[in-house]
């Protein structure tokens, strides 16, 4: 059974644009997608259906829940998005304390929430700096703390929305090194061919809100001329 | 509450710091108390008040001149009255305004700049200011230096094609007031992604410890004493 089933979705902002228009997608366990398009080819707008935060036409089950008001709270806890800017992403005064935040929403005790943000931030390399302040991290360091925000949920699902942005090389490699060592189907929007070819067993193309073609990464990048030079 | 190096002074090591933040919160007010009910002709108590803030920003290893230059921020608004009594003869209260003012602002920065900002909104939290009051200085807090990072940078982009006007000053605080909301509803977004539901849980409190009551009990004496005895 796949973790992500799209079906026929479609979308308008209140503004009235089109952003999408029947897009049909399947995320099966422990893959990985990487989701490449145009920018304003409806790629974001789509991740942020898949957990609720947007809510179109069409049916999406996330391992086998449909995504209605009622299911909102449990479908959380099993897709974790990271956003392109992290510093939207970390907004508690510590570390720990933002980890934690997802687990107590969960409506764990502290002591075992703080347990848990402290394996999250141990997971992504980060377990000596549980009491900073969010600002005082490099970029690299605010993508892994939002990451292990997410790990900390124990999601079965990870979505990221341009992971590598704002990332120096090492940081990108760092970053790849670390999603490949996670067992979660992961979906991963991006512009960088690189670091989906380094992760990303299949990729999909996004063209005016819909899906125009799929196949692996190299087959996709080939077809659309994705590269940036 | 921007200021860099206030948040760099607040998490150095000092018996001060260590020192629980209710703790600090409780000595402040006894201090205040103390020198806002001294009589204005008592000059020799606000030199006292002087001395022990100096001890204690001693005590705390803070940069004297950092801290004394910004303690005189407040000083401007104070002026003005200063200057109405000044001129209507009561030039004992106009002095005595001043110096209040000042020995207010230094230890109110004298608890900013020992206490981490987290641990002085726990605090406060636990000393039931109402939370909404507490999360709004905390995100203020959290954002201001991401918002202004971000005037920066668009000040800095608008003077590399030329001087900044201030026509395009206005222009700039609109888009920069656009940007700010458009990372509020961001920030929701990425809160309700990880399951937010209207209430902002807490981590564990802080402990009490027998040195804290110590320093509160000193610090309130000591205030006490100089608005007594002096």
């Amino acid at each position: 059974m796949p973790v992500i089933r799209v079906r026929g979705l479609r979308y308008r902002y209140p503004e009235g644009a089109q952003a999408l228009n029947g897009v049909d997608f399947d995320l099966e366990p422990g893959e990985c997608v990487a989701v490449f398009g145009a920018n304003g080819s409806g790629k974001t707008t789509f991740v942020l259906h898949l957990n609720g935060l947007l809510e179109g036409e069409g049916s999406i089950e996330i391992c086998g829940l449909p995504v209605i008001k009622q299911n909102l709270a449990r479908i959380r806890r099993k897709i974790g998005l990271i956003f392109q800017d992290s510093d939207e992403q970390l907004f508690l005064p510590t570390l720990i304390e933002d980890v934690a935040f997802g687990p107590m929403n969960l409506g764990m005790p502290p002591e075992q929430a703080a347990a848990r943000a402290q394996k999250a931030l141990e997971r992504v390399g980060m377990g000596a700096l549980l009491n900073r302040t969010p600002y005082h991290l490099s970029s690299g360091e605010k993508r892994r703390a939002a990451i292990a925000g997410v790990l900390a949920m124990e999601p079965e699902i990870l979505v990221l929305d341009e992971p590598t942005t704002s990332l120096d090389p090492p940081g990108q490699r760092e970053l790849a090194d670390l999603l490949r060592d996670l067992p979660q189907a992961k979906l991963l929007v991006t512009h960088d061919v690189f670091f989906a070819r380094a992760l990303a067993s299949r990729a999909v193309f996004f063209e005016r809100g819909r899906i125009a073609a799929e196949g692996t990464v190299e087959e996709i990048v080939a077809r659309f001329n994705w590269t940036p030079r | 509450m921007g200021d860099a190096a206030i948040e760099r002074w607040s998490r150095q090591q000092s018996v001060l710091h260590r020192r629980d933040a209710r703790a600090k919160i409780g000595a402040l007010f006894a201090f205040l108390a103390a020198v806002s009910t001294t009589s204005p002709d008592s000059q020799i108590a606000f030199a006292g008040y002087a001395l022990l803030l100096a001890a204690v920003i001693a005590a705390a290893r803070l940069p004297f001149p950092g801290l004394l230059r910004r303690a005189a921020l407040g000083l401007p608004f104070a002026a003005g009255f200063a200057l109405l009594l000044w001129f209507s003869g009561e030039r004992a209260r106009a002095l005595a305004l001043l110096e209040k003012c000042y020995l207010s602002a230094a230890g109110a920065l004298l608890l900013v700049a020992t206490t981490p900002m987290p641990e002085l909104l726990r605090a406060l939290e636990i000393l039931h200011l109402p939370r909404t009051v507490v999360l709004v200085i905390h995100f203020l807090y959290r954002y201001l230096f991401v918002i202004s990072g971000q005037a920066r940078r668009m000040r800095w982009a608008a003077s590399s094609r030329g001087r900044l006007q201030f026509r395009s000053a206005a222009g700039a605080l609109a888009v920069l007031f656009a940007r700010s909301s458009a990372r509020a509803s961001g920030i929701y977004q990425a809160m309700l992604a990880r399951g937010f539901s209207g209430q902002f849980p807490a981590l564990a409190p802080p402990r009490w410890r027998a040195a804290d009551a110590a320093f509160l009990i000193a610090a309130a004496l000591a205030s006490a004493a100089v608005r007594m005895a002096l």
